[in-house]
């Protein structure tokens, strides 16, 4: 798989490592989230066959987190942001 | 029909005209007491029990496509009992146990070979860990050995040991792992339920369920509704698909494990070897293919195929460990999906829908459990209450801490 870097352009996947589920940016509270919310964002996973948003590190580049959009039956990746960006963008001050 | 080498032969005189077909092709009645969800290992294999031992009449397996066309015909057939853990060793001992006894309890040659399994160390820390886990074996009545070096030596003179970085200093034996013929094993559980009873239908998808009022009526198939008692769920990586049609969300995700098989060649390699530091392990088929492995390759994915720095991952650790390997040429690869549990462990366990109960999270070592595998989902189907080796494997255990998480990498699958 080539993961198209929006800094860096087409990288070979093997210089990243998975880190999971895209939804994995957004960690509860820890001054207010229940045992219950930590249990599901620990644990709890879509795991959908089609589309899915996740994350790739660059450990063997820039050591920036990516979030792939890439389906998971064909393999096929449609859109690749820096993680910091989708954070933001959905709120999140750093 | 009982087969027998008498059979055989008479049938070789003959000209093979007295086989009949080895199951029914039933159609789907409109209710079973238990439905199972998935015609591999696991799910045939509690059919089997539950009809032979657990004396359930009324029993269906459903699979969307064959039988045996998933991970039971797609692995590595390696079998063995080397875990660490309270939770899990029991278990593993207990399916290696029905292993022993299965082609007799089958009626069927599953070409079952004992011919060993041996994890190779090399460093101190690594003998510590392994010497601990053998003794945690014995405790469970499993067989460890631990060999040394000149031991090692002396049964496979042709592996590596002064490579640089991986130097082989021992390693930890199990004389009654080893192999066995995949498919024979859907097969030969396949035709034993049958003939015990149990409807074995291909070619019926499930694509929902029907629970009204918190209870599970039945099931949704391409072949229509299906009604029944209780509903198993045994479908390996297709679990968070299925389980999402009853609303799951579950401490799964799917992933692609791939391996190789090379040209046929003499006999080379007598057993099992797992080169666990260097991510390979390799045995030869008795057709004389070496089958052989190694990572995940990472990344959720429901397609049956990998790609390519895992097929480069896997060779350097052939190369390294076993360098005679570049001689062979490479025939065959593929993949399967992996239900990698956040602890690596499995779960069989009842849902909080009634009547709809779960069997997955085998990440990539579910071929050795299938007997227990089967066993323990049939009791719990039939008696509503964990089988004794299973206790452990609870679908709640990561609510409530607590994990059977044998190489303590804690919630990365693509860790375990
Ligand atoms: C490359 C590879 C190597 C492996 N090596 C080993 C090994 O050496 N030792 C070991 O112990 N384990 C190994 N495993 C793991 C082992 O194969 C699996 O853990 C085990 O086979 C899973 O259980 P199963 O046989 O029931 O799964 P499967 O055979 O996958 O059965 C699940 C069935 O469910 C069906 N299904 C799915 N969805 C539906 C639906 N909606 N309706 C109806 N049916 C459905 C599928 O078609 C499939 O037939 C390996 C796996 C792979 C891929």
């Amino acid at each position: 798989m080539i993961i198209n870097h929006p800094l860096l352009g087409p990288r070979d996947s093997a210089e990243f490592i998975y880190m999971g589920d895209a939804g994995l940016i957004n960690r509860p509270d820890p001054e207010t989230a229940s045992g219950e919310e930590w249990y599901a964002y620990a644990y709890l996973r879509d795991n959908p066959a089609g589309e899915h948003r996740e994350l790739w590190w660059h450990e063997g580049g820039d050591r920036s987190w990516l979030v792939v959009t890439r389906n998971t039956v064909t393999h096929e990746i449609s859109k690749v942001e820096i993680a910091r960006d989708v954070a933001r963008a959905q709120g999140r001050s750093k | 029909m009982r087969y027998s080498g008498f059979k055989v032969i008479k049938e070789a005189l003959t000209g093979h005209r007295g086989w009949t077909p080895a199951w029914r092709d039933p159609e789907p009645q409109s209710h079973y007491d238990i439905v199972i969800i998935g015609g591999g290992g696991h799910g045939l294999a509690t059919a089997h029990y539950l009809s032979k031992v657990y004396d359930e009449k009324r029993v269906a397996v459903l699979e969307k496509g064959w039988i045996g066309g998933g991970n039971v015909g797609r692995n590595t057939t390696i079998i063995r009992s080397n875990y660490l853990l309270d939770g899990n060793e029991p278990f593993y001992e207990m399916s290696l146990k029905l292993w022993e006894g299965l082609e007799q309890d089958l009626n069927y040659n599953a070409m079952i070979s004992q011919r060993g399994i041996m994890n190779l160390i090399h460093s101190d820390a690594q003998r510590d860990a392994f010497v601990r886990r053998g003794n945690a074996m014995m405790l469970n009545g499993a067989d460890a050995e631990y060999l040394n070096e000149d031991q090692i030596r002396k049964e496979y003179p042709f592996l590596n040991f002064d490579d640089a970085r991986f130097p082989i200093k021992g390693g930890l034996a199990q004389r009654r792992g080893g192999t066995v013929r995949h498919d024979a094993v859907a097969w030969g559980f396949a035709r034993s339920a049958d003939s015990h009873g149990v409807d074995i239908i291909q070619n019926c998808e499930v694509q929902g369920f029907r629970i009204e009022g918190g209870v599970c009526k039945g099931v949704e198939t391409s072949r229509g509704f299906v009604g029944a008692g209780k509903v198993g769920c045994a479908v390996a990586g297709n679990s968070g698909r299925l389980m999402a049609m009853a609303g799951m969300r579950l401490p799964i995700e799917s992933h692609v494990l791939q391996a190789f098989v090379s040209e046929g060649l003499k006999p080379v390699l007598p057993g099992v070897i797992t080169f666990g530091a260097g991510h390979f392990y390799v045995s030869q088929s008795d057709k004389g293919g070496l089958v052989f492995g190694g990572d995940l390759d990472g990344y959720n994915s429901y397609a049956q195929r990998g790609n390519l720095p895992v097929v480069e991952d896997v060779c350097e650790g052939g190369m390294a460990i076993m360098p005679m390997i570049g001689r062979a040429r490479m025939l065959r690869m593929w993949g399967g999906i992996m239900d990698m549990s956040m602890d690596g462990s499995p779960i069989i366990d009842r849902t909080h829908i009634d009547g709809l109960y779960f069997n997955g999270g085998w990440c990539y070592g579910g071929f050795k459990a299938t007997p227990a595998s089967g066993y323990a989902f049939a009791h719990l189907l039939a008696k509503d209450e964990p089988h004794e080796t299973a206790t452990a494997y609870r679908i709640d255990r990561f609510r409530t801490g607590h994990m059977i998480d044998e190489k303590g990498m804690g919630n990365q699958p693509n860790l375990h």
